[in-house]
Formats: C-alpha cells, sequence, structure tokens
C-alpha cells in the first residue's frame, strides 16, 4: 500500500486547559478527498488546525512521509498544505487580485504563477470580473470562492478546507462542492474538507470519519455512511 | 468548621493585617520616608480611580493626571482665595474634579479607543497652557503657594499634628490621611466593582455591542465611569497640593498622565488589590533609578527599562498574577471535589 | 480688500506650514505604519528618530556629507527598528494592546536616557541639507529649504506607499497587519512582517529628525518631543488607519497652526499646540474616525 499524503495518528489538541481532540487517528492518501463530519463542538475544525499547526497539538502528524507535528503554521503552507480557514479569512482590506497574488506567496517561479492566476480564475469566472475590487465588499458565496482561489495559488498537494457551507446558499454551496469535486478529480488534488453538512460532504468526498467529542467515532467510505441508516440516525442527523 | 467558615476566617485575616500594615507603616520608616510613603498613597488613589475607568470600563485615559491638576488646583485656590482648611478642601476638590471629568467623559461618547485617547491626551497636553493663562484663579506660571499665601491653613504647620489625643508630625498626619483616604477608595471601588455597576462597567468594556441589546445605557455608563475615576484624580489632586504646599503648572504635567497609566498597567487592569503594587512602583521607580547612576540619562534608562521588563515579566500587571495564583486557591475552597 | 490682502505672506505661511507639515507627516506616517502592524502608538516613534539624528550627527562628525550621512543613518535606523521589534515587542505580541503601550513608553525613556548617556546634553547642530537662500517662484520668495524638506517628506512618503502597494514583501506586510492568522497560513512569516514594519517606520522617523535639526540652530536630545505630539495630531486628524490621512492630516495641520500663528493675535506660540488639539477634537467630533479614516465596523 502506498504511503499516505497525510497521517494523523494518536493526535491530541487543546485550547489552554481545554482538551478538544483526544486521540484522533485518520488518513488522506495520495489524490483522495476526505470529509470530516460531526456535530458542533465534535473537534472538526480542531483538526485542521491541528495539521496546519494553528493550535496547540501532540501525536504523529506526518505529510508525505514527513513529520510536520513540531511545524509552524508558515511552514506548513510552504510544505504544500494550503488551509482554508474557518470564516474563510478573506484579506479584506486587500483588492481580489492582491489576495490570489498573497496566495503564491511561498512560490517563485512567477512565469507559472502567472499561468496559474488564470487557471484559477477559470473556475471562479466571477471572480475573473472583480479583480480591483475590495475583497470585503464581496458576497460570502464570492469571499468563499476567493479564500478557495488564494489556497489554489499555493500549488497545494492537500487542501485543508473548513466548512465551506457556513452562512451559504444551498445553490452557492452546491457550486463551490462541484468546484472542489472538480479540482480533485481533474488535478488530483488531495482534499480534507470539514463539514456540518453531511449530505453535500458525502456526496463530494470518497472516504469520510466522523468525529464526536474529539475522538473518531465512525469511519468508512462516503458511499457506505450515506446508506448506513444507523450511521445517518445517530451521527449525521438525517 | 466548613469551608465557607474557612473563608470568611482568611478575609477577616487579611483585612487584619491591612489594618496593623496601615497603622504601624510609619514605626518602621523614618519621618522623612513617611513623606514618600503619603505620595505612594496618594498615586494609589488616583490609579484606583484609573483602573475603574480603564480596567473595568475599558475606557482609555491619558488625561489623568490633567484631572489631578484640577483637584490640586481646587484645594489650592480654596485655601489661597477662601481661606479654608486643607483638609476641608479635599472632597471639593474631588467633586470638581469628578465634575470635569464627566465633561471628558462626554467625547467619550463618540471617540473609542485611540481617538478617545487622542481627546484625552489633548486635555493633559493644554492643561499647563489652560493653568497659565488663567492666572487670576490659578496665579499664572508662578502658581499658588499655600506655604506663603495661606500657612493658616496648613494642617500641621508648626510640625506637630494632633488628633483625637495623639500627637504625630506632620508627615505622618499625611501618610494616614493619604492612605486612610485610600483604604476608604479602595472600599468603595471594591464594592462598585462587585455591584450591578460594576458588572455594567465590564460588560461595556467587553462588548459596547452586546452590553447595548442588554438594554445598558452607555452614555450614562461612560460618563459615570469619567466621572468617579475624576473624583479619585481630584481628591488624590487635593492631597498632593496639601502636602506640596505648593501647585503650579509644572506639577501637574503630561508625564503625570503617563506615570498614572504606567502604574495602573503594571498594577493589573481590572485588579484593584494589584494597584498597591502599582502606586510603589512609580512612586519608588525614580528613586531606584537614580540610585543606580546619575550619569546622564542613566536614570531614564533604568527607569525605562524597569518598565518593560515588568511588562514582558508580567503582561497582565501584577494583579493578572495575583489572579493566576489565587485562582487554584480560591476554586478550592468554593468547589465541591 | 481683496487687493489689499497680502497674498504674498499667504503664499509664504502657507508653504512654510506644509515644511512643518511634512516634517510631521513623516512621523505620523510611521506612527500609522505601526499601528496598523502593531495596533498601539509607539510613544517611543520621536525618540528613535532623536536617536537617528544623533547617529547622523556623529557621521558628519566624522566626515561624512550631509547625503551620505543621511543615507546610512536610514540603513542603520531601520536595522534598529527591527532590532527593537526583535527584543522588545516580540515577548509581548499576544499581551493586551495596553500592555504594549506601556512598553513602548517604557522604550521612550529607554532610548531618550540612552542618547542622554552617549552623547552628552550639550547642543549640537546639523548642517543645512539645502542652501538657505530663497527662491523666486511667480514673483513670491520661498525658501529652498523649506521646498526641499517638502520634496523629500513627500517623497520619502511616496517610496514607501510604492513599496507597500507594488511589492510581494509590501503585500504581505499589509495582508499581516489586517489579518495575521489567515497570512500565516499562507506561507508569510508574520513575526518578522511586524519587524519589517517597525523597520521602515524606524527609517521613516529618522527622516523626519533630519528634516528637523537643521532648521534649527542647535538641537538637543529633546528634538522630536514636539514633533511626536504635531505627528500624532496629524495622525489622527487624517485617521490613524490611513498613511494618506496620515500625510495629508499633517499637512493640513501645519498649514493650520502656521497660520493660526500668523494671522491670530492671542494664539501665541503658547497656545499653538492646544488651539491645534481642539481643532482636531472639533474635526473628530464630527467624523469619529478622522477624515480619512475608515469608521470601525461593528461586527455584531
Amino acid at each position: 500500500m502506498a504511503e499516505p499524503l497525510l497521517e494523523l495518528e494518536d493526535v491530541t489538541a487543546r485550547y489552554g486547559p481545554v482538551t478538544a481532540l483526544h486521540g484522533i487517528s485518520l488518513r488522506v492518501d495520495q489524490g483522495e478527498s476526505v470529509a470530516v463530519l460531526g456535530a458542533n463542538g465534535a473537534g472538526k475544525t480542531t483538526t485542521l488546525r491541528a495539521v496546519s499547526g494553528t493550535v496547540r497539538r501532540s501525536g504523529k502528524i506526518a505529510f508525505g512521509g514527513k513529520s510536520i507535528a513540531r511545524t509552524a503554521p508558515e511552514a506548513v503552507a510552504r510544505a504544500g498544505i494550503a488551509h482554508v480557514p474557518e470564516g474563510r479569512g478573506t484579506l479584506t482590506e486587500l483588492t481580489v487580485r492582491e489576495n490570489l497574488r498573497l496566495g503564491a506567496y511561498t512560490r517563485r517561479d512567477r512565469k507559472a504563477v502567472a499561468g496559474d492566476e488564470r487557471r484559477v480564475l477559470s473556475y471562479f469566472p466571477q471572480l475573473a470580473q472583480r479583480g480591483s475590487q475590495r475583497a470585503g465588499t464581496l458576497s460570502g458565496g464570492e469571499q468563499q470562492m476567493l479564500a478557495l482561489a488564494r489556497a489554489l495559488m499555493l500549488r497545494p498537494r492537500l487542501l485543508l478546507l473548513d466548512e465551506p457551507s457556513l452562512g451559504l446558499a444551498p445553490l452557492v454551496v452546491a457550486e463551490i462542492f462541484r468546484i472542489v469535486r472538480e479540482l480533485n478529480e481533474r488535478e488530483g488534488l488531495a482534499v480534507l474538507v470539514v463539514e456540518q453538512n453531511a449530505v453535500v460532504a458525502l456526496d463530494a468526498t470518497a472516504r469520510a470519519y466522523v468525529l464526536e467529542v474529539g475522538k473518531v467515532a465512525v469511519e468508512g467510505t462516503s458511499a457506505d455512511l450515506q446508506r448506513d441508516e444507523a450511521v445517518r440516525r445517530s451521527y449525521l442527523g438525517y | 468548621m466548613g469551608r465557607r467558615a474557612l473563608g470568611i476566617a482568611l478575609w477577616v485575616a487579611v483585612v487584619a493585617v491591612i489594618l496593623v500594615a496601615y497603622a504601624f507603616a510609619p514605626r518602621l520608616v523614618s519621618d522623612f520616608h513617611s513623606r514618600d510613603l503619603a505620595e505612594a498613597g496618594i498615586f494609589f488613589i488616583a490609579i484606583v480611580g484609573l483602573n475603574l475607568l480603564t480596567g473595568y470600563t475599558g475606557q482609555i485615559s491619558l488625561g489623568h493626571g490633567a484631572l489631578m491638576a484640577v483637584g490640586g488646583y481646587t484645594t489650592a485656590a480654596l485655601m489661597v482665595h477662601e481661606h479654608w482648611r486643607d483638609v476641608w478642601t479635599i472632597p471639593l476638590a474631588g467633586l470638581t474634579a469628578g465634575v470635569v471629568g464627566f465633561l471628558i467623559g462626554l467625547p467619550a461618547l463618540r471617540l473609542s479607543g485611540l481617538y478617545l485617547a487622542m481627546a484625552t491626551f489633548a486635555f493633559a497636553v493644554a492643561m499647563p497652557s489652560l493653568l497659565r493663562k488663567f492666572s487670576g484663579l490659578t496665579g499664572g506660571g508662578q502658581g499658588l503657594r499655600m506655604l506663603e499665601d495661606a500657612p493658616l491653613q496648613i494642617t500641621g504647620l508648626s510640625g506637630t499634628v494632633t488628633i483625637f489625643g495623639h500627637s504625630m508630625t506632620q508627615n505622618h498626619f499625611l501618610y494616614y490621611l493619604a492612605w486612610g483616604i485610600g483604604l476608604v477608595g479602595f472600599l468603595i471601588a471594591w464594592l462598585i466593582v462587585r455591584s450591578r455597576v460594576g458588572r455594567t462597567f465590564r460588560a461595556v468594556r467587553d462588548s459596547e455591542v452586546a452590553a447595548t441589546s442588554a438594554g445598558i445605557n452607555l452614555a450614562w455608563t461612560k460618563t459615570f465611569a469619567f466621572a468617579i475615576s475624576g473624583v479619585y484624580a481630584g481628591v488624590a489632586g487635593g492631597l498632593l497640593a496639601t502636602q506640596n504646599q505648593i501647585v503650579n503648572p509644572l506639577t501637574f504635567t503630561f508625564l503625570l498622565s503617563i506615570v498614572l497609566l504606567v502604574g495602573t498597567v503594571v498594577g493589573g487592569l481590572g485588579s484593584l488589590p494589584g494597584m498597591v503594587v502599582g502606586a510603589f512602583f512609580v512612586e519608588y521607580l525614580p528613586d531606584v533609578s537614580t540610585h543606580v547612576s546619575t550619569a546622564p540619562g542613566v536614570p531614564d534608562f533604568v527607569y525605562g527599562a524597569a518598565i518593560i521588563v515588568v511588562m514582558i515579566l508580567l503582561p497582565t500587571g501584577v494583579g493578572g498574577l495575583l489572579k493566576r495564583v489565587a485562582r487554584p486557591l480560591t476554586t478550592r475552597l468554593y468547589l465541591r471535589p | 480688500m481683496l487687493l489689499a490682502f497680502d497674498w504674498t505672506q499667504l503664499a509664504q505661511q502657507i508653504v512654510i506650514g506644509l515644511a512643518s507639515g511634512g516634517v510631521w507627516a513623516t512621523l505620523a506616517v510611521a506612527l500609522v505604519v505601526i499601528y496598523r502592524s502593531t495596533g498601539v502608538i509607539n510613544f517611543a516613534q520621536g525618540e528613535m528618530a532623536m536617536f537617528s539624528t544623533f547617529i547622523a550627527w556623529s557621521l558628519v562628525h566624522h566626515g561624512f556629507s550631509y547625503w551620505g550621512a543621511f543615507f546610512l543613518t536610514l540603513a542603520i535606523s531601520f536595522a534598529g527598528g527591527v532590532a527593537i521589534e526583535r527584543a522588545v515587542i516580540r515577548p509581548v505580541e499576544r499581551a493586551p494592546v495596553l500592555t504594549v503601550v506601556i512598553v513602548t513608553l517604557g522604550l521612550f525613556f529607554v532610548v531618550n536616557g540612552a542618547a542622554r548617556w552617549i552623547w552628552s546634553p550639550e547642543t549640537r547642530s546639523l548642517p543645512n541639507a539645502f542652501s538657505t537662500r530663497p527662491i523666486d517662484v511667480a514673483g513670491v520668495a520661498f525658501s529652498i529649504s523649506d521646498l526641499g524638506t517638502i520634496a523629500v517628506s513627500l517623497g520619502a512618503v511616496a517610496l514607501l506607499w510604492v513599496f507597500f502597494r507594488f511589492t510581494k514583501l509590501g503585500l504581505a506586510s499589509r495582508a499581516a497587519a489586517v489579518n495575521p492568522e489567515a497570512t500565516r497560513l499562507v506561507g508569510v512569516r508574520v513575526s518578522w512582517m511586524l519587524a519589517l514594519g517597525w523597520g521602515l517606520a524606524a527609517a521613516m522617523g529618522a527622516v523626519s529628525g533630519m528634516l528637523t535639526a537643521p532648521a534649527l540652530a542647535s538641537f538637543d536630545q529633546n528634538l522630536m518631543q514636539p514633533i511626536l505630539l504635531y505627528a500624532f495630531a496629524g495622525a489622527v486628524l487624517g485617521g490613524i488607519d490611513s498613511p494618506l490621512g496620515a500625510v495629508i492630516g499633517s499637512l493640513l495641520l501645519g498649514v493650520l497652526v502656521n497660520l493660526l500663528g500668523t494671522y491670530v493675535d492671542w494664539v501665541g506660540s503658547e497656545l499653538r499646540l492646544p488651539v491645534a488639539l481642539a481643532v482636531i477634537l472639533g474635526v473628530l467630533l464630527i467624523r469619529p474616525a478622522g477624515l480619512f479614516g475608515r469608521p470601525v465596523e461593528q461586527r455584531v
């Protein structure tokens, strides 16, 4: 079996005195798209933060075989992990174009960056029209797309997506997940997406983990989880 | 004996220690140093008030030195022009400064954060010029000299003060007066903080939007906080004038406002007990700095370095440290195992 | 009546006001850069600028030309600013804002004390950057020194603007100031962006100091204290989060203060600053975020 792209083993994470993850283990293989589901407070966002290094964590966290358990967020990004945070992290004072350019901060290949900007904008035509607009004036859906586009400018090997559906209308959510799926299938981009909206997430991913109170309660292929009535009712709310 | 009784016993012990310290401290130091202790008490009063405004209500003021000026000049003017006895001017000094504090609080309704700091800073910077301008009342650049123009109004000018049959030196008297008022002021502030008003202050500090949605009147709260901290500053200013027996524009420069803010933050925003340490810090640090060396610039360097080091080691002030230390103790006392 | 008014004098006083305002503007921009990145007003900015001016003096004293000393001082000041941020601000990066404010106050005394200790308290003078001859523009005599000061101030500010607007590092720096968490996630070392901000601010302060000193017959360690007050006032007037505002606010303030001093009798030199502050307060009460500041949006 090929080495997983991302591997977490017995990872704990805490916010000050409060422990949010109590030893979770998960993996994402090359080119795979995986969902992390669960109720509010289950530790989904914390899981992504543990990977990108924005929370105090311990345990084994390996990316491409190398440990990133002690790596600072800036270096994690440089290693090829793009984290689209909860709330999108839009740089509201900067223009759309500047947000994108910032995404490519770690890259040195200027020509390729320009090419990527065109390619990324082709996925998000709405953004292309708003190049010099201040990012703070975009709608919620557009900001989510911008956050995603900015992450892609990094040319990541793994994309961490935190609750992309939050606060967005169903049509917009569907559009975003369609794009995520396309990126995964067409470009082989590995995706780890955290979502409260289990329906949409399971449709767009191959495997899923369900978290409960900081631990992995259920794991399996998305198809299996969609079919499993018991799991759906107790963990996914439908 | 239950936990509750143990808690009460602890409080009684703490209060007893404080009162004993208050009563006997002057015996332990020379008469001259009682004066420094008194001045520490004066700072204590001012920064307790400033803490109510900045630490508990979240409003920044760079102008409390100017409020002390209002109090100090009220005292001096009453003594020199109206022949009031110095101690009796103190309440009025507080009141006048409270009113001015209220007026300063009015811009607070429109301005916040840095802009409020700017407004209070403008007041502090303008104060010496204003004092010089209205020389009829304030004695202009010369100031008012109570020693020359109102000697009969000075308590203890003869060197001894007799109260309730006890006689003591003038410096001791000033110490007892300052810290006596300080303890009373501390008690009042403590009661305010624990009361509904105190919760209102904290609500405004933590989130004005949330506070307004909860029905809190921001205008009233902010101006009240300014007014009450003004009263404290005014009382402190009046005491300072009483102690120095002179006031002039240089007594109350912008530097004083800074010193008060330093004392409050070092003591710990949102912590009243910490203010004791804050007061001693700003009172004694200049002396300590000069002790290190009197070469040009070195005292200032030491002074600034001490402030920086304290802030790096204790970012939430002494009060923050006290809270962190006391928390496990008090939690153990009040929670079931 | 219009013909009897002395337009020449007005024009001259405006230029003089712009020159003072220009000096304040460079320091004000320094304050804004630090405010945007660190969230505090650096009370030591003036003293750092003063220290830089003394370094310039030492260089000139050792044989450098004014402009040679000028640019070398800029480089040294930049390094100094970075060093100060790493040593003194970084440890309190996560502390409450007022704590950092107090640290900058401590820094004020540290830098001032250091300057007094290294250079004895006697007064010194810095040669003039520009000739002191007057120049004739459209029949009105202006001082080259004033015009040169305006040019250098605005030039420095413009260079800074170019840096922030058009370079990758400048972009990262701006982003770090707006949203440090998100900026970290794209690979920017946010902590170092802060240091960069302090370095640039120190360099701008140095410009301010080196333009202030030559205009005075002599200067000492108190050189920049009034300048800091005016710069702060100008920045607040323009809107503390807006560099453009800081520049325009300071220029306006410079002209206002000078015109008040010239034309209004009871505003002697005593009341110049308080009156200016009163005007600013008036403006703030109408526009609480300053002329160009963005009103703070409250997220409910």
